[in-house]
């Protein structure tokens, strides 16, 4: 009832997890099975080991938050020899966020999760707005944008997903570029650019000064976003940016997205992918849908 | 231990002043295992304007009747809302979370300042199980500003420092008379500036010291690396590889202004 499809990738549900906001899943699996999840995308992973940005990382907004990690992460290869290892076997998707801050970088880390068996596709992170070089500059400008897509489809095989940000004039620009240059997906949102000071102190909140928006208050804008992607491009859409309920997902799904992405409600409840999932049963059940599909881009 | 989200019962609530107090909060069944120093993320239910949940340290726990009471300081919209709630309440918690204290030492001396001073209530009552009978040295501004003070004298010898002179000895802390003794293992949780004055006198000296950090947290659970620490090794997340440290792990932090 609830199967869908991105590229060659079969998922049970389209509920998948989003990067930065799930680790490797391991920490969610004292609250949740793992299994029932469409997809895991898993931390943004960059050429070498990354110690991020100096704390503080993150300030509460209202309904939502900014983040300012700064894509700390122990490098593919560590990824590759330990991580992989340990989380390999679990019965669901596992793709890889790949992050950098050069074009050689990207390939790098994308050639090395090729050859990785039970990782059918990555998520090429164009889009980070915490890293001061390369990042969210290659996924603002679409001639650069489908450079860097087109020199990883060289080397890299399988499902190939890019990430676009947010913080464009025309979303709809980049996606067509991308789709061009040879992506077989396309996932949004990234965060918004935010910013917010702490009065009584008299400085911002985060050591960056400024950061990523997520949760439930970038919501409508990504619903915005991906309902005119998916009128643009051809190749599968993922969606996400806010969803905390099973509502929240049908509006992406309804707005054309094949599957979406819980991001920031993880932390608010280490459980709520779960009762996405069942929500979407449910709703399923109560509309006499027998294919989520059928809903799918229905706006 | 397994982590869990529960929703606990609010079955005793105690207000100090209008800066703190606490719940006692009755678990549905059999409460697990909690060490000296794990916290609880605390969902704040009724308020649109607090989305994530707050970190609160155990401060106490009972499992004959399986409850745990929370200390809470009033500082911002989240921590105002939980002073709302009442007795019969429910209050959802992701938990047990973080490491907690090693439990080692003989010649064991506890600081705490603030809000800190909620973990080392559950501490001492572990340590005495072991046996240790602690110098407990509780610190604030002002008496009104150390809410829990009996609670602590039978678990070992309890003594205060407050800036205006209003309980115990006039000062800070790492001042009293008690400070300087001979230890060798030192606990403390409290204000950022009164764990690295004790974990730089503990270093100095070669005593054996853990600190108990309160870093903003997202998650809770090391999924989001926000609550990151500059220890020796690298970014560490307070709320998984914590919030207890060895001070010997965090040189860095302890010397940096
Ligand atoms: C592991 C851990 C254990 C803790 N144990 C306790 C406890 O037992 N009792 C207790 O009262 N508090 C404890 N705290 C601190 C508590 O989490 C914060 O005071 C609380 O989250 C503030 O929420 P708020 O919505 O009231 O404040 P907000 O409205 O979010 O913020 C108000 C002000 O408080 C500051 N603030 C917010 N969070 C923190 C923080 N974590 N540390 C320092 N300043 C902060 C903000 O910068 C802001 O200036 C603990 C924190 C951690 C990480
Ligand atoms: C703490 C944090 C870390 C993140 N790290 C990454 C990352 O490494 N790579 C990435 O592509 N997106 C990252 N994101 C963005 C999310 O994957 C997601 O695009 C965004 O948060 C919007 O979704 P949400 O509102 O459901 O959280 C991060 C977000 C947060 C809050
Ligand atoms: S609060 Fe998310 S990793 Fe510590």
């Amino acid at each position: 009832m609830l199967q869908t499809k991105i590229h060659n990738l079969i998922l049970k549900n389209p509920v998948m997890t989003a990067s930065g906001t799930f680790g490797y899943g391991e920490e969610f699996a004292d609250f949740i099975d793992l299994n029932r999840l469409g997809g895991i995308i898993v931390k943004g992973t960059t050429g070498e080991r990354r110690q991020g940005n100096p704390y503080p990382r993150m300030a509460e907004t209202p309904s939502g938050m900014l983040n300012a990690v700064g894509l700390q992460n122990v490098g593919v290869e560590t990824f590759c020899n330990e991580v992989y290892h340990r989380i390999k076997d679990l019965d669901t998707n596992i793709i890889v966020n790949v992050s950098g801050s050069s074009i050689e970088e990207y390939c790098k880390t994308a050639s090395m999760i090729d050859a990785l068996d039970r990782i059918p596709a990555i998520e090429l992170n164009i889009s980070c707005p915490n890293v001061k070089k390369g990042g969210m500059g290659f996924g603002t400008n679409p001639d650069m944008a489908a450079q860097v897509v087109s020199e990883v489809r060289k080397v890299y095989h399988k499902t190939l997903i890019v990430k676009l940000t947010p913080n464009v004039t025309s979303v709809v620009d980049i996606a067509k570029a991308v789709e061009n240059a040879g992506a077989d997906s396309v996932s949004l949102i990234n965060t918004l650019l935010g910013m917010a000071i702490d009065v009584e102190k008299q400085r911002p909140y985060l050591s960056t000064i400024t950061g990523g928006l997520s949760g439930p208050a970038v919501k409508p804008v990504a619903v915005r976003m991906v309902w005119q992607v998916a009128h643009a491009v051809k190749i599968p859409v993922i969606g996400l940016g806010g969803i905390t309920c099973a509502a929240d997902a049908l509006e992406f799904l309804m707005a054309g997205a094949k599957a979406v992405q819980v991001g920031t409600a993880n932390f608010i409840d280490p459980a709520v992918t779960m009762k996405i999932i069942d929500g979407l049963e449910e709703y399923c059940r109560r509309h006499g849908i027998s294919d989520i599909n059928e809903i799918i881009g229905i706006i | 231990m397994r982590k869990q989200i529960t929703d606990f019962t609010i079955v005793e609530k105690q207000v100090f002043n209008e800066t703190y107090f606490t719940l006692k909060l009755q678990h549905p069944g059999i409460l697990p295992e909690i060490k000296a120093g794990q916290f609880v993320e605390v969902e704040v239910p009724g308020n649109k304007q607090v989305v994530l949940r707050r970190p609160i340290s155990i401060h106490d726990v009972d499992t004959d009747n399986n409850t745990i009471t929370l200390l809470i300081q009033v500082v911002g919209k989240g921590t105002k809302t939980l002073s709302n709630m009442k007795e019969g309440d429910t209050i959802n918690m992701v938990y047990p979370l973080g490491h907690g204290f090693s439990l080692e030492g003989e010649k064991v001396l506890l600081v705490g300042g603030g809000a800190g001073i909620a973990p080392l209530l559950h501490l001492s009552k572990c340590l005495n199980l072991k046996g240790i009978h602690p110098v407990i040295l509780l610190g604030g501004r002002t008496k009104s500003l150390i809410p829990i003070q009996k609670e602590f004298e039978p678990y070992g010898q309890v003594c205060f420092a407050t800036e205006d002179g209003s309980l115990g000895e006039k000062g800070l802390v790492t001042q009293h008379s008690m400070f300087s003794r001979d230890y060798d293992h030192i606990y403390t949780c409290g204000p950022t500036p009164m764990m690295k004055a004790v974990a730089r006198h503990a270093l100095d000296k070669g005593i054996e010291c853990e600190v108990s950090l309160e870093n903003m947290m997202a998650c809770g659970i090391g999924a989001c690396l926000c609550c990151v620490v500059d220890s020796d090794q690298g970014h560490k997340c307070v709320c998984k590889e914590g919030p207890v440290f060895n001070a010997k792990q965090l040189t860095n932090w302890i010397n940096n202004k």
